[in-house]
């Protein structure tokens, strides 16, 4: 029986096939989808901001941010049972909803999300196979651990398949 | 003295309702000189919810809805977001403009996204005279924004810059209802922990 797990803001999951994961509405947040495709062990991470190491003074989440979730994710899907080397990315979302003034904070962030997933994913030696980030859109992002795929559903656009 | 939003307590909540009842009092009678019709509002509420709640409770994360933003700053810090489905955008343009409500399907044109972003501006700059006079502080507003999507990642903007410290949001919302049709809509203040300490002060509420 497959079943679809839901991922909220600032929330991973991870899981194994036949199983779907999905968040709904990536704004300027991004969703990170990893993948092993042989033991078909996958998580999908839906962080808020780029960095936690501005917020060291309180305790935080460690799920809202970039640079704490991916490799908290990783280490549960090592504990499920993948390989140190088999992990891929594939990721979306970090749009810019409202078109602001350059320079404004509110624009940036979507693009400051994708840039530290990425730096992240870099450090932690794992390539991004599929990428869908940026522009002026919602996206709601479903991870198939049968196959790896990821969907990408926008309001008036056509479904998109990684 | 709060941290976050979760340690507001009950006497401080009732002084945000009244913020809301005194900013969305103003707002409401600016909609309804814009509109020519009575317009009423409902009781503010101020929530304190996790992220995805405070998604749902403003329609759903998928939900299709037009959003105006508009961020202010100065002495006080936070953002007005006026939300409405595009069906009741649609009449509200209809209303003001003229033509039939339903001569595009899912789309607005130019014209009418920048008549309901200049709604959207005089509502927030309406609301934020009211609070900048009670409270004599000096808040200044950006120039209005404006997207039609998903209410999830259209919210994803002020859930990112209001959501940074702790696990919960503060807003402070109410709903309008035009008399003719059901013109529904949100308006909906965020503002960021200081500017509530900054605001309880200057009303001279203990913290």
């Amino acid at each position: 029986m497959s079943e679809k797990i839901t991922v909220g803001i600032s929330d991973y999951k991870a899981s194994k096939a036949p199983h779907t994961i999905v968040t709904f509405a990536l704004g300027s947040c991004v969703g990170i989808c990893l993948y092993d495709r042989v033991t078909k062990i996958g998580g999908l991470s839906h962080i808020m901001l780029p960095d936690s190491r501005s917020f060291s003074s309180r305790e935080i989440n460690r799920k809202k941010f970039a640079d704490t979730a991916i490799p908290d994710m990783v280490n549960e899907m090592r504990r499920m049972g993948v390989g140190n080397n088999r992990i891929v990315a594939k990721i979306a979302g970090g749009a810019q909803m409202f078109e602001v003034q350059p320079g404004s904070k509110i624009g940036a962030v979507g693009e400051r999300n994708v840039e530290s997933v990425k730096r992240e994913l870099a450090r932690l030696r794992i390539a991004i196979i599929a990428e869908d980030t940026g522009l002026n859109f919602g996206r709601t992002q479903y991870f198939d651990l049968e196959t790896g795929v990821m969907r990408i559903q926008s309001l008036n656009r056509r479904i998109v398949e990684y | 003295m709060f941290e976050n939003y979760e340690e507001l307590n009950e006497m401080q909540i009732d002084v945000l309702r009244e913020i809301g009842n005194i900013g969305g009092g103003n707002a409401a009678s600016a909609l309804a000189s814009i509109l020519d019709e009575k317009v009423d509002m409902t009781l503010p509420n101020v929530r304190i919810t996790g992220f995805d709640q405070a998604v749902e409770d403003l329609g759903g994360a998928e939900t299709m809805t037009v959003s105006v933003l508009v961020s202010f700053s100065g002495e006080a810090e936070g953002m007005i977001v006026f939300l409405i489905n595009m069906e009741d955008a649609k009449r509200i343009m209809s209303l003001l403009l003229g033509g039939s409500a339903e001569d595009d399907d899912d789309e607005l044109s130019d014209m009418k996204l920048s008549a309901i972003k200049e709604i959207g501006n005089i509502l927030a700059a309406s609301y934020i005279n009211s609070i900048a006079s009670l409270t004599g502080l000096r808040i200044d507003v950006s120039v209005p924004y404006v997207a039609i999507d998903m209410v999830g990642a259209l919210m994803s903007v002020p859930i990112i810059e209001f959501g940074a410290i702790g696990d919960k949001l503060m807003f402070i919302e109410e709903n309008f209802i035009g008399e003719r049709g059901n013109l529904n809509s949100n308006i909906i203040m965020f503002a960021e922990i200081n500017t509530l300490k900054i605001i309880m002060e200057k009303l001279g509420i203990e913290l």
